[in-house]
């Protein structure tokens, strides 16, 4: 290394050096302290073994396991399951599942806990999992730590559904002959994770405590994990600041203090650990419109819209403008070689013309009215935005509010909508979530969050099910884009931006954002720096 | 005394229809909302298969015809039994009264805080109308009434808790503390102090006012201007003949405000994290989980319902000459 030719690089070399022995210092874990950390909306239940809800799966899988989690690049890693093999034609995938670990009763956790949790819970109850796990015909147990799923056919999606989030595995012992859904234990949960359970006070606050046997010896490092459930943003920033919360996933405190808490150097925002989510901002339209039918009207729509300006001003900042149905962040199938929509409010104009929806005398040429997701104020002035920019190009809109019950009997029962907002998880593989808006088979009334738009087109549709059972990972990759650029050109669907959530944590906070499944981790590995 | 009885019981009977009345009454509005708990918990779960949500309703006995629905949940409240709440996986009496504790501490103490507070400030205004004193508890009344009771909250919590570090910003204890006693108690009030106060200030307002204008008009009459002629200074006047004639209306006020009790303070709960009956009556309308709400609200009416039947006795006592009306 050349001798620094002036005072002030021998000064920045020496900043660096002590940023790299902080880094360093930084990395011993110290055990011991209490976490406190906030989690919004309160949960219903605590286990999410065949409940999806976010803030389930916030709780629940500090206390119980899956067989594997997910690096950033969705690389599957050990946890109940140590090694893992799925045969050459894809039907039978063998778990050698960990030794020596026992559920927080005591009981030793064997291949019993995954067959039943395989074959009662996530396939009958998990309301992705019945379909994610749908081709499981058995699981057999040719040892107390060996289980092999046998598969009527290939089903590639399933390897990305064994976390703790989407393939909870529950006690057997406490769970076989009641009835799952209502069993007492989903309010206290029994696990195998790094924390056990302690007590919930409902409206308040859920308090686990360190597993000292847990399987991972040395881990967690943390004595009590303290769960708050408070319901006012603002109120969740101040506890923030005053230090009475120091972690919280999900976006916790409104975007526009983020900027505040960011200056006082005293936290971290994270948005890494959603890799797993894949969250997708999208409009809905619904096909039977007379209007929304005409596929130059919806591409028309997708050239009124600065996505750029949206995510910047009302997003500010968190998110990317989406191009296809797939978010970037799922690298292993993600493309960008899709029919693009850049904001082009002329050939907006142009495309309505050519539809035949002519401006009326200079005014509008027709009227739309706009169901919003009714989850904050992010999303009402995400509406009040597509009704400034739809009326910039001659579609007048008018918005309409309504509580969550409301808006999904609306659109997913009653069908009575001409287009929303909403976001939906993308999830890591197109089968477990992308397809359901698409797939025609899917169009189930009733059913929150299915195809909604009554999109049915057989050539989507081939492409859909080549994906569900094409075992091969190339050919599969291929129909998959084949199937973002059908989709993107029909655009049933409008994908406007990749949400990026944000985990705030107090710089003391170590390790929150360990894994693809950020705050749905199990926290073994978090610590307090002192 | 016999008398008064008789009067107590033929109220208490008036009572039963009333309550049913409002069930009933409820239980139809309530239906009205689109959209069912099933929807909501799908909703949540992100998706979910048409089987799953038809199972939801089975369990919930949503699939069953409304007059069904309604005849069950009459014949279990005439048990004393106000159902299951289906998302709590928990009998609704028992999540009520899980929360009732907290509801009350944060409504009694707001209340009484409020009571005295708007006595004390109402004689004082009134004693010096229209002067340098009045002015200033009128003025601040106002300000208090007109401001919105999440902005004060928020403010205070800003102030006190994020600048000062005086107070916690919210919840109910610091969990995990595990104090007991004394240091218990203490912590507790620590949390009380905050979402207490901003409440008590909103009541406070209205109490001064009120308390005001009825001890204006109570020193015009006769009865002040014969206490004064024997003699007795403005002080004597004010406190020990006027207040207890002005304090009718207050009482009025106070069984109103003791019958929302169970309500508690949705924006106060929600401000503060405070584990309340208000917060639990809420989520329960975003969630439609219809047995907790019909049975707060059927507590609720059951309260104000009682507590007119106290105050028309204490009218009687507070003003001897009005009897318990017939």
């Amino acid at each position: 290394m050349p001798a620094p030719r002036n005072p002030l690089a021998s000064l920045l070399a020496g900043a660096a050096l002590l940023v790299a022995s902080q880094v360093s210092m930084a990395q011993e874990p110290v055990r011991g302290g209490t976490l406190s950390m906030v989690v919004q909306p309160e949960p219903p239940t605590l286990v999410s073994a065949f409940n999806s809800a976010a803030p389930i799966g916030v709780v629940s899988t500090k206390i119980l396991e899956g067989l594997l989690t997910y690096d950033f690049d969705m690389n599957p890693k050990p946890v109940l399951a140590e090694t893992w093999k799925v045969s050459p034609d894809g039907k039978t995938i063998t778990f050698n599942l960990r030794k020596g670990v026992k559920w927080h009763d005591g009981r030793d956790f064997t291949a019993a806990d995954v067959q039943f949790s395989v074959m009662k819970v996530w396939k009958e109850l998990h309301p992705r999992g019945r379909s994610t796990f749908a081709k499981v015909t058995a699981v057999e147990m040719p040892s107390p730590h060996v289980a092999i799923l046998k598969l009527s056919e290939p089903s590639p999606y399933l390897m990305s559904a064994l976390t703790s989030y989407e393939g909870q595995v529950l006690p057997k012992h406490l769970y076989e002959g009641t009835d799952i859904a209502q069993n007492p234990y989903n309010s206290k949960p029994v696990g195998t994770g790094p924390f056990v359970f302690r007590e919930w006070q409902k409206g308040n606050f859920a308090l686990l405590e360190r597993n000292p046997g847990y399987w991972d010896a040395k881990k967690p490092y943390l004595d009590k994990l303290v769960l708050r459930f408070i319901p006012d943003a603002s109120a969740r920033a101040a506890a923030f600041e005053t230090g009475e919360v120091q972690l919280g996933g999900f976006s916790p405190v409104p975007l526009s203090d983020v900027k505040r808490l960011q200056a006082s150097g005293r936290f971290d925002v994270e948005t890494r650990g959603y890799e797993y989510l894949a969250p997708m901002f999208l409009m809905e339209f619904n096909l039977a419109n007379p209007y929304l039918k005409d596929r130059r009207v919806r591409h028309a729509i997708a050239h009124a819209i600065d996505r750029d300006l949206l995510v910047k001003t009302v997003w500010f900042g968190f998110g990317t403008p989406a191009t296809g149905p797939i978010p970037s962040v799922l690298t292993q199938f993600y493309t960008a070689e899709v029919p693009k929509y850049p904001f082009d409010p002329k050939r907006a104009e142009q495309l309505l013309d050519e539809a035949g929806f002519k401006r009326a005398g200079g005014g509008a040429r027709f009227r739309l009215v706009h169901d919003y997701l009714p989850y904050g104020s992010d999303y009402q002035r995400t509406a009040e935005y597509l009704k400034q920019a739809l009326g910039k190009v001659g579609i007048e809109v008018e918005l309409r509010a309504q509580d969550t019950a409301a808006f999904l009997k609306r659109v997913y029962t009653d069908n009575d909508f001409a287009f929303t907002i909403n976001f939906f998880y993308a999830l890591p593989d197109p089968t477990i979530g992308v397809q359901r808006i698409y797939w025609s088979k899917n169009i189930k009334k009733g059913v929150p969050f299915s195809n909604a738009s009554g999109y049915a087109d057989a050539e989507a549709d081939r492409l859909i099910e080549a994906i569900q059972v094409e075992p091969d990972r190339r050919k599969r990759r291929e129909l998959i884009n084949a199937f973002q650029r059908k989709v993107t050109e029909d655009l049933p669907v409008l994908d406007l931006f990749e949400t990026r959530f944000f985990t705030l944590a107090s710089k003391k906070v170590q390790n929150h954002t360990a894994t693809a499944e950020g705050v749905y981790g199990s926290f073994a590995s978090v610590w307090l720096a002192k | 005394m016999r008398s008064r009885l008789a009067w107590l019981l033929r109220r208490l009977a008036q009572a039963v229809p009333i309550v049913v009345g409002i069930a009933v009454f409820n239980f139809a509005l309530l239906h009205l909302a689109p959209g069912d708990a099933a929807d909501v918990l799908a909703g949540e779960a992100g998706g979910a298969t048409p089987e799953y949500v038809q199972q939801l309703r089975r369990r919930f006995g949503l699939d069953q015809p409304l007059p069904v629905q309604l005849g069950r949940y009459l014949l279990n409240v005439a048990r004393l039994d106000l159902g299951f709440s289906f998302r709590h996986s928990m009998p609704v009496s028992e999540l009520i009264f899980s929360r009732l504790p907290a509801t009350l501490l944060l409504m009694v103490s707001a209340i009484a805080l409020a009571f005295g507070l708007g006595v004390l400030l109402g004689v004082t205004a009134a004693r010096s109308v229209n002067r340098l004193a009045d002015n200033l508890i009128s003025v601040a009344a106002l300000l208090v009434y007109a401001t919105p009771i999440f902005w004060l909250g928020l403010m205070m919590i800003l102030l006190f808790s994020v600048h000062l570090g005086w107070l916690p910003s919210g919840g109910m204890f610091t969990v995990g503390a595990d104090f007991a006693g004394l240091a218990r108690a203490t912590d507790i009030a620590r949390h009380l102090v905050l979402p207490a106060v901003a409440l008590a200030l909103f009541y406070t307002a209205l109490y001064t006012r009120l308390m005001r204008a009825s001890m204006l008009e109570v020193f015009n009459l006769e009865f002040v201007t014969t206490a004064r002629a024997k003699g007795l200074g403005e002080r004597a006047v004010a406190w020990r003949h006027v207040l207890r004639n002005a304090l009718l209306p207050m009482v009025t006020m106070l069984g109103l405000q003791t019958g929302s009790l169970l309500g508690g303070s949705v924006l106060v709960e929600t401000v503060f994290g405070w584990p309340g009956l208000g917060r639990l009556a809420f989520e329960a309308v975003l969630q439609r989980d219809h047995n907790l709400l019909l049975g707060i609200l059927l507590l609720s009416s059951v309260l104000v319902v009682a507590v007119n039947v106290v105050v028309d006795m204490l009218y009687a006592v507070l003003d001897p000459r009005i009897e318990a009306a017939p």
